[in-house]
């Protein structure tokens, strides 16, 4: 019953990127290596590489993202991809064609890579078993599933950490928030470990844990203090607000004292501890803006670094 | 017609140790006349029952290296009409019960409409008859559309067909309609046949809630929820001392549970689904909606507990929780993809496998899909027929099959309409070559 990957081709290539779990550690260390090639393309005039030259990138948002879906454009566009943005939540999704439809019309339309976000875990899976059994040549990003993966994050923040920190054997890396809707933090979870990070913990209340984290490799620590302690990297957690009241937390007020990121809390930190954040923040329910603007932080180092990561991706699976 | 089986193993269903002679069947002849089973019995000594004089059979059916067993009987097989016709129709999944063997099946009320109403459990009843097939037992909705709020027409129903009622699995939210349910059930003796899912629990959920859930970032069906309403309604149970049937449990906490239930002297019986019996969430693969159940397939444990629960007796029946769902609703994303498997087809080989990865008795596997089912339903409900019963004068619902025969389920060697298995690509064990409904061989391999 245990079925094949479908992000690796026979030949061991990267076919798709659909998930950080599974992905082999060689192959995260080539993507960070190919990007670090490519950021200084991004610190030139002319900021284009003919590496993607006449093909074509479809962004394929399921879901609303203005950050994700702008990287991803700006990268194909410096590969000289052609790009195209659907935006499906407001076209054929509500008129009620089904997401295997709509993959068919734009696989006729001859594009060469989807990139795809969906509110559904395995929804790129889906996608891409589909594409591959009907023997069509295209490849699948997954930039984002549900709660399931962001492999792209994942790996825009491990160039981060290594650009800061060199290595990644003898760090100690928090996760703070809520992990349990996550994606980002599954897949840091999986890069992380891979990599060879032998502290990787999760901070946060019960209801945002998901059970079983500690078969991924993972310490769990409710205490937020306790869990920052002698940390090298802080990686916040953006807060939904439709999770700041209900059943999960009572307040965005008691969180914040509990769980953001302050001065106070960053202190128990390693001193040359360095502040991520996927993005988009929340001023004072995740993040103090005295660490967010802090000399600490590196969450516009990352923005930067995910350009560069992106294009790395594009290029070794379409190129 | 007259019918001789001839060079065959019978096999008895046996619900204890069966003497070791006959744990795998025994050669033996077996004779049909008029609908009935007339004789078994080993040529060379002395048969059981008497062959009339000068007995000469229509029909001679060489049964060499197969196994003579009683009709299957399936407490849950979903045919889908009314309603559903478009994942199913009631002709083509009564042929795929008698292409598996079984020969009584039972069917929830979920169907569109529900079978809240006795004119639609007589229509159903009677497009059955028509067709000449497997004896359907309907289960009546227990409230009206199965909303949880009011109490259906019960004896209406038990007139018109229902041998029980069920929610199917749609769970009753409110306790006290429950209970009031469970009352009024008692009054009049019938069975209420429960999936044990507290809804708040398991709202949202999707998979088994583990490791595995976790790291799909599939939103978990935790097992209290199957624990939590079993202990509600074992309450209510001691209290109303209604005759309550649990479908489909899933996990270990809930067989023992039923297992301490049973032991109290409660009046509760349960089953479990033949694919729960080997698959767990492990192996859900890279989100293959073929694994998408209700409920969901659970850890290694918990499937383990299940196996343990059939040998000592906790668990009493195994059913095919036969499920077809179209292509449509399965081609999306795991977590909008429609629950269900197809199973009539899948019963008795994937009972066979468990079986043989158990060492369990051939009589005693046989009888989880026999005998204990049918006790169940209850003899006096399924008289006239002779569901999960083999016997000199009983009525002859039998299916002969080659426990050898390998063949590989996907999707064109399926009658079903429902194409969807865990066990696509598989190689399985086990194939019925003929299926007799009172005494007719309506259905023969070729």
């Amino acid at each position: 019953m245990i079925r094949r990957h479908p992000q690796i081709d026979g030949q061991g290539r990267l076919r798709h990127l659909l998930s950080i779990d599974g992905l082999p550690k060689a192959m995260i260390e080539r993507v960070l290596d190919t990007a670090s090639a490519f950021l200084d393309v991004s610190d030139r005039t002319v900021k284009k590489l003919p590496l993607l030259r006449g093909r074509s990138v479809f962004n394929l948002f399921f879901e609303n993202s203005t950050r994700t879906r702008t990287t991803f454009e700006i990268a194909a566009q410096r590969l000289s991809a052609d790009v195209f943005n659907l935006n499906i939540s407001a076209s054929s999704a509500s008129k009620g064609e089904s997401l295997l439809d709509t993959i068919d019309n734009l696989a006729a339309m001859n594009a060469d890579l989807f990139v795809v976000r969906h509110a559904q875990s395995g929804a790129p899976f889906l996608i891409a078993q589909h594409l591959d059994q009907l023997g069509k040549d295209v490849h699948v990003i997954n930039a984002g599933d549900g709660r399931h993966e962001h492999p792209t994050q994942a790996l825009l923040d491990a160039y981060t950490i290594r650009h800061f920190k060199k290595n990644f054997t003898g760090l100690r890396i928090a996760l703070v928030g809520d992990i349990l809707h996550s994606r980002v933090a599954r897949s840091n979870i999986h890069a992380l470990t891979t990599l060879g990070v032998p502290d990787v913990r999760a901070v946060g209340p019960a209801t945002l844990l998901p059970g079983g984290l500690e078969s991924m490799g993972v310490r769990v620590f409710h205490d937020m203090r306790e869990g920052l302690r002698d940390v090298d990297v802080v990686i916040m957690l953006r807060l939904q607000n439709e999770r700041m009241r209900g059943a999960l937390l009572p307040s965005a007020q008691e969180y914040f004292k509990h769980y953001g990121l302050t001065p106070e809390k960053l202190a128990y930190a390693a001193p040359d501890a360095i502040v991520m954040h996927p993005g988009p923040m929340n001023r004072g329910v995740e993040i103090d803006s005295a660490v967010a603007d802090g000399p600490q932080a590196v969450i516009l180092s990352q923005v930067t670094f995910g350009i560069a990561v992106r294009m790395a991706v594009l290029g070794m699976i379409a190129a | 017609m007259k019918i001789s089986i001839l060079n065959g193993r019978v096999l008895i269903p046996c619900e204890r140790s069966a003497p070791k002679d006959d744990q795998h069947g025994s050669r033996a002849d077996l004779h049909i006349a008029d609908g009935r089973v007339i004789a078994i019995g080993d040529p060379s000594s002395s048969p059981s029952g008497v062959l009339p004089d000068g007995w000469v059979p229509d029909r001679v059916i060489d049964a060499r290296g197969m196994l003579v067993a009683p009709g299957l009987v399936d407490l849950a097989a979903r045919l889908r009409e009314p309603g559903f016709e478009y994942r199913a129709t009631l002709e083509s999944e009564m042929q795929a019960a008698l292409v598996g063997g079984v020969t009584a099946l039972v069917c929830p009320p979920d169907t569109d409409p529900p079978l809240d109403e006795p004119g639609l459990v007589e229509m159903l009843k009677h497009r059955a008859r028509g067709l000449a097939g497997a004896h359907l037992y309907p289960l009546g909705a227990l409230t009206v559309a199965l909303q949880g709020t009011v109490i259906t027409e019960m004896a209406e129903l038990a007139e018109a067909g229902c041998v029980g009622f069920s929610q199917a699995n749609v769970a009753i939210a409110d306790s006290q309609v429950l209970l009031r349910a469970l009352q009024y059930a008692k009054t009049f003796g019938f069975q209420v046949w429960l999936q044990p899912q507290d809804p708040c629990l398991a709202r949202g959920g999707i998979v088994h809630a583990g490791p595995l859930a976790s790291r799909m970032g599939l939103p978990g069906i935790p097992v209290i929820a199957e624990t939590v309403a079993l202990l509600t309604i074992l309450e209510l149970v001691r209290v109303t001392q209604a005759r309550v049937h649990f479908c489909r449990l899933s996990s270990a906490a809930g067989v023992a549970l039923v297992r301490a239930a049973k032991l109290e002297g409660l009046p509760v019986t349960c089953d479990v689904s033949v694919h729960h019996l080997h698959v767990t969430d492990q192996d859900i693969g890279w989100f293959d909606a073929n694994h998408r159940v209700d409920p969901p397939f659970r850890s290694q444990r918990d499937r383990d507990a299940i196996r343990a629960g059939l040998e000592d007796g906790t668990v009493d029946a195994i059913c095919s929780d036969h499920t077809p769902v179209d292509d449509d609703a399965k081609a999306l994303p795991y977590g909008e993809a429609e629950p269900g498997t197809t199973g009539l087809e899948l019963l008795l080989p994937l009972v066979l496998k468990w079986a043989t990865e158990t060492r369990t008795p051939l009589a005693r596997a046989i009888a989880t899909i026999t005998t204990g089912p049918a006790a169940i339903v209850g003899v006096d409900q399924m008289a006239g027929t002779g569901a999960g019963m083999l016997a000199v004068g009983a009525v002859a619902d039998l299916m002969i099959f080659d426990p050898d025969a390998l063949w590989t389920v996907d999707r064109n060697s399926l009658v079903s309409q429902g194409r969807h298995s865990p066990f696509l690509g598989y190689e399985l064990a086990g194939r019925v070559m003929t299926t007799f409904v009172a005494g007719q061989p309506i259905f023969e391999r070729v």
